[in-house]
């Protein structure tokens, strides 16, 4: 039954929108009239989200360059670094034969570094902070978050947060080098290491800073998807993007301040001379007057947030992907109410897996059951996710463009490092596998490539929306096939070096014969790693040159997608719409509906699909 | 130089990326924006299928090339008991994953390159379909109950501690920056007490409680040795930070918490010589150990199973390596035999000793060195001429009273003599050379005389034992130091008839 809905989309807003009277109240917006207040302190949540990309990007290329470091030590520990002297100083250190190598220390540190910034400073804040920003008012119809102020005091914080931990960078006894997670004794005991000195103070400041930030976006993202939604726009008619969004922030507003009580009992250890983790230390010759704490507490408030924080990191991707498959499929995402229902079965079950991080840690075998039940229970959302997007591509008029290559890249991405997943949720296995190379393929497909992937779909498909361009596709693809390829080229071998055995944050290997035997691999990763690394200094460069160089963006709604945030201005002002605001009359998914190519939210039902309605 | 050419390599692949984005615009301007994305939109669809099958042979292809190093293959068996069920339970994962590995790709790429976009072309509507949605969500619940299940089963089996009517051998592993102590019980098969407070590097280095008897045969090797086929519950702890005790090769691994002592039971089945000889069959064990030396051993002959380090702990995390062997039952009986007690070697006798000059086990070892001089002196010729020294025999300074410490000997002699009923002895008395000369016999004489009097008063019968005191006239060392004086200050003993 093909109708052909016809539509002029100024028209219906004018006619159908809702008039908030925005012009009486907002002459001009005359707090926005000079540069300081226009883009640094702006509370257009627009330009947060730029804040947030740029502030993610420049992360992320530092995350990414500290572990460019670290692999060359790994692929080439005979090689003489000394030539990075200048960049890393008294961190290289010169043996009698004269080769340079990255001090061992440093080593940690960066691993540390790496960790800390790229699952914080550019997965969480970088992504989420992002595109919830951008998305949640412009999907939803409204003129803003429900508070700017709180949500421009959420971006300081974040990059006040990130001033603290570069700062500890440059330290004398280096940053912080215990690992990510932070496990005291070693982050509690300033002998334990050099970087649990100052670094390991500064990166307790800088993340405690990081969770203000988190908690005062999470607190407005709900707020706003809850209160602000335009006439129509029920909660099962908002895009999976703002689902997965509102869910996200839930799940970090319950979360991260689980983590700053476990950082706070830390600093009174350190501090206050408590005994929240410690017991029993003898170190540096010395016994300490430590009693009764216990280590595993941290580990349990840690992983507390540690597991949900995958989940915050991944679920926005899985958002924007379901989004860009869809709208460049020219297809409704395959079984909507389920992919929901997964991302709220997803969030619930995140809570009550934490201890699967913890299996060798020495909790009671007897809870690991538990652990192992719910957390292998995840593979069924998940997977119901994956069959769900494989068949949104199923009959589609695909584009393939790199929004959308990207998306495709993340749905094997996560494929791949989902799978392996199975294998360590199970604790048997973990035995062997904790701590190997191959929880090391399995996080970083699953949960850095993957979530990477979706954040470089979100912005080559929502670029046009931040800076009125598009970058540029041949470019795009470039980087798309080199990350492809090279992603899988670092991460896939690790898995086989992980099922030999070799443990994870090794300085080097050749001290033990069953670890040893993988130089040409390890080789090979590095390679790999610095040849992906340069097409992601590609992307910088497109990014930043498509802004003004790119193709102009001519039409309100170039990738002619059913969803709100193309029916603003291509250069909209704080307040988002001129005139009135779009109302909405159906889901976000019409696209393939009735022979037409797509039909916009705010399109009114025509005759035939009301009375489909009422039938239903 | 290497660095700088690598930089600018990339540098040129940078510009030259550029400009080929440029180019391709112009080009697009120039062809059409349609036509030029229609043909970039079918290029793509080809370049997807080309990497899916590209991939998924490359991931085929590497893993047939390194079988050997996976879990369960070529020589990576486990060589413990219940390693076997983590290696059949990663295979049995492995086939599952596997499968929806092959078939999601082949899904993936095969639709985006079969719908790719095609001018005029609507998509098919197609929002949702509950019984799809149903067995996409049965199929893989039903496929995690198998997987759980067997690996709760697994685990359950593995985890639990030791029962009290188990047999096990008990060790104890210590972590700290970086390395490992590992200690054994000794012969009585129980491990001492301790408490870090009492760590010393020097002399202590877990921290043993030496007031503890079951310590006294504790000892602390070097290397990680164990029977084949016996089980074992290694005790594992640290001192300083967190580190984890793992056995790549028995599927072991426990983090080792300070303060909060965890454990691992497992059984090795394979030795080290079984397993070198499982190593030999494959090429890549039978290269020299040492490239430089092509004729010196080979790996497969070299292998040991090695204990590390599996828990970030600092600066040194890489290099906590200790050596393990798995030995037969005789061979381990044998090592066990050589190994000396931490505490007799290094404590002993020192200031540390909280126990008094002479102990149970070291009485047991006094007595047959006794005995055995005591026979050896019968069987000379004149046995009269050998004069033992009693040397465990203590007095307070002047004084003939014997103190307590003294009967673990004075019961030895008893005893020796009861069994040589046929033999006479004299007890002699000596003293070093300090104070006045007829003191000192007096002293020398009433000495041996307290000796004969605790023997009478054992049951030896008085006409067997003469006593003589010597003074200072029969110094057996020198009277210049201290330690001279001491071997002076003496009480011995002589045959000197049989068969009466």
């Amino acid at each position: 039954m093909a109708e052909i809905v016809k539509y002029n989309e100024d028209q219906l807003i004018k006619e159908q929108g809702f008039d908030d009277h925005f012009h009486e109240h907002h002459h001009g917006d005359k707090y926005q009239t000079n540069f300081i207040f226009k883009y640094i302190f702006s509370m257009d949540h627009k330009i947060i989200a730029r804040q947030f990309l740029i502030t993610g990007m420049f992360w992320a290329f530092v995350g990414g360059a500290m572990s460019l470091i670290f692999r060359l030590q790994l692929g080439f520990p005979a090689e003489d670094f000394a030539w990075l002297q200048p960049l890393i100083g008294k961190w290289i250190m010169i043996n009698e034969a004269g080769v340079g190598s990255i001090d061992p220390q440093f080593y940690y540190a960066l691993v540390t570094m790496h960790g800390t910034i790229i699952v914080f400073f550019v997965l969480t804040a970088g992504l989420s902070g992002t595109f919830s920003n951008l998305l949640i008012p412009l999907q939803l119809g409204a003129r803003d978050m429900a508070s700017p102020f709180l949500n421009m005091l959420s971006y300081w914080f974040f990059f006040l947060s990130g001033a603290v931990m570069f700062y500890s960078l440059f330290l004398s006894t280096g940053p912080f080098s215990g690992g990510w997670t932070a496990y005291p004794p070693l982050s509690a005991l300033p002998q334990a290491s050099s970087g649990s000195g100052a670094g390991m103070t500064l990166w307790l400041v800088s993340l405690t800073l990081f969770v203000v930030s988190v908690l005062l976006g999470g607190i407005n993202y709900i707020t706003t998807v809850l209160n602000l939604r335009t006439k129509g726009m029920s909660l099962w008619r908002m895009p999976l993007t703002i689902w997965a969004f509102f869910v996200t922030a839930i799940i970090g507003l319950l979360s991260f301040p689980v983590l700053v009580s476990g950082f706070f009992l830390l600093m009174f250890d350190r501090g206050l001379g408590t005994s929240f983790y410690l017991s029993d230390i003898f170190i540096q010759g010395q016994a300490l007057d430590f009693a009764g704490g216990s280590p595993i507490l941290y580990q349990h408030l840690f992983w507390f947030l540690g597991h949900p924080e995958v989940y915050i990191i991944i679920l926005p991707a899985m958002g924007i992907v379901s989004e860009v498959l869809s709208v460049h499929a020219r297809k409704p995402i395959f079984g909507y109410k389920a992919m929901v229902y997964s991302i709220l079965a997803i969030a619930f079950l995140s809570f009550i897996v934490w201890a699967h991080h913890m299996f060798m840690s020495g909790v009671n075998p007897f809870l690991s059951n538990f652990f192992v039940i719910f957390t292998l229970i995840i593979a069924v959302p998940s997977a119901v996710k994956v069959f769900n997007w494989i068949t949104t591509l199923w009959g589609g008029n695909i584009r393939l463009n790199t929004p959308m290559l990207f998306a495709i890249g993340f749905v094997s991405m996560f494929i791949s490092g989902g799978l392996t997943g199975i294998f360590l949720g199970n604790s048997a296995i973990d035995i062997q596998m904790h701590d190997t190379y191959f929880v090391v393929a399995h996080f970083h497909i699953v949960m850095g490539v993957a979530a990477m992937f979706g954040m470089f779909a979100g912005i080559y498909h929502w670029y046009p929306k931040m800076f009125g361009r598009f970058m540029n596709e041949t470019l795009g693809k470039i980087h798309f096939w080199v990350t492809m390829v090279g992603a899988y080229a670092i991460f896939w071998p690790m898995h086989y070096i992980g099922m030999a055995g070799v443990p994870r944050r090794y300085y080097r290997f050749d001290g033990f014969e069953a670890f040893g035997q993988f130089t040409t691999m390890n080789q090979f990763i590095t390679i790999a790693a610095i040849v992906v690394f340069a097409a992601q200094v590609l992307f910088i460069v497109n990014f930043f040159w498509s802004q003004n160089k790119g193709r102009k963006q001519t039409t309100k709604n170039p990738w002619q997608a059913t969803t709100l945030e193309w029916t603003t201005p291509i250069h909209a002002g704080h307040g988002n719409w001129e005139g009135n605001i779009p109302t909405v009359h159906r889901w976000a998914y019409d696209y393939g509906k009735n022979g037409n190519d797509f039909i916009p939210q705010i399109a009114p039902l025509t005759e035939a699909e009301k009375l489909e309605d009422q039938n239903h | 130089m290497t660095g700088l050419l690598i930089v600018g390599i990339i540098l040129l692949i940078g510009i030259i990326a550029v400009q080929i984005g440029k180019v391709s615009e112009l080009t697009a301007r120039i062809r059409g924006v349609e036509e030029t994305e229609q043909r970039t939109n079918n290029r793509q669809a080809v370049w997807l299928m080309v990497f899916n099958v590209v991939f998924l042979v490359a991931c085929i292809i590497s893993a047939i090339y390194y079988k050997n190093d996976m879990l369960g293959y070529g020589p990576h068996e486990s060589a413990s008991a219940h390693g076997g069920s983590i290696d059949g339970l990663f295979n049995v994962t492995l086939f599952f994953t596997g499968i929806v590995f092959v078939l999601t790709h082949i899904a993936l790429f095969w639709f985006a390159y079969k719908y790719r976009r095609q001018k005029g072309r609507i998509s098919t509507f197609f929002a949702h379909s509950t019984k799809l949605e149903l067995i996409w969500t049965a199929v893989p619940a039903v496929v995690m109950v198998v997987l759980v299940t067997q690996g709760l089963v697994a685990w359950n089996e593995i985890m639990p501690d030791v029962s009290p009517d188990d047999e096990f051998i008990e060790v104890e592993a210590t972590g700290y920056q970086f390395a490992w102590d590992l200690r054994y019980p000794g012969a009585d098969g129980k491990l001492g007490t301790k408490n870090y407070k009492l760590i010393n590097p020097a002399n202590n280095p877990v921290g043993q409680d030496w007031s503890d008897p079951k310590n006294i045969d504790d000892y602390l090797p070097a290397e990680l040795v164990l029977p084949v086929n016996k089980k074992v519950r290694v005790r594992i702890t640290a001192k300083d930070v967190l580190h984890n005790f793992y056995l790549p090769h028995f599927r072991v691994k426990m983090d080792a918490i300070p303060g909060l002592p965890t454990y691992f039971i497992f059984t090795p089945t394979t030795t080290t010589e079984e397993y070198r000889e499982r190593l030999s069959e494959y090429p890549e064990w039978q290269v020299p150990y040492d490239p430089a030396d092509p004729t010196g051993p080979q790996r497969w002959e070299v292998f040991d199973y090695e204990l590390a380090c599996a828990e970030l702990c600092g600066r040194g995390h890489y290099s906590m390596k200790r050596v393990v062997k798995i030995v037969s039952e005789e061979e381990y009986e044998e090592w066990q035999s050589q190994q000396q007690s931490y505490y007799k070697a290094n404590i002993r006798g020192t200031e540390d000793d909280p126990f008094g000059r002479l102990l149970g086990y070291e009485a047991d070892e006094r007595e047959k060195e006794l005995t055995t001089d005591f026979e050896s002196a019968l069987i000379l010729d004149d046995p009269s001429e050998t004069s033992i020294r009693l040397k465990n025999l203590f007095f307070a300074t002047g004084s003939a009273n014997l103190e307590d410490d003294s009967n673990f000997e004075l019961e030895s002699i008893v005893k020796i003599l009861k069994e040589y009923s046929d033999v006479s002895v004299e007890i002699s008395g000596h003293t070093d050379s300090t104070g006045d000369d007829q003191a000192n016999q007096l002293l020398s004489e009433a000495r041996a005389n307290s000796v004969v009097n605790y023997l009478t008063a054992n049951g030896i019968r008085a006409n067997r034992l003469q006593t003589v005191g010597h003074g200072s006239t029969q110094p057996a060392d020198t009277n210049e130091t201290a330690e001279g004086r001491q071997n002076n200050r003496r009480i011995e003993m002589r045959i000197i008839s049989q068969n009466i």
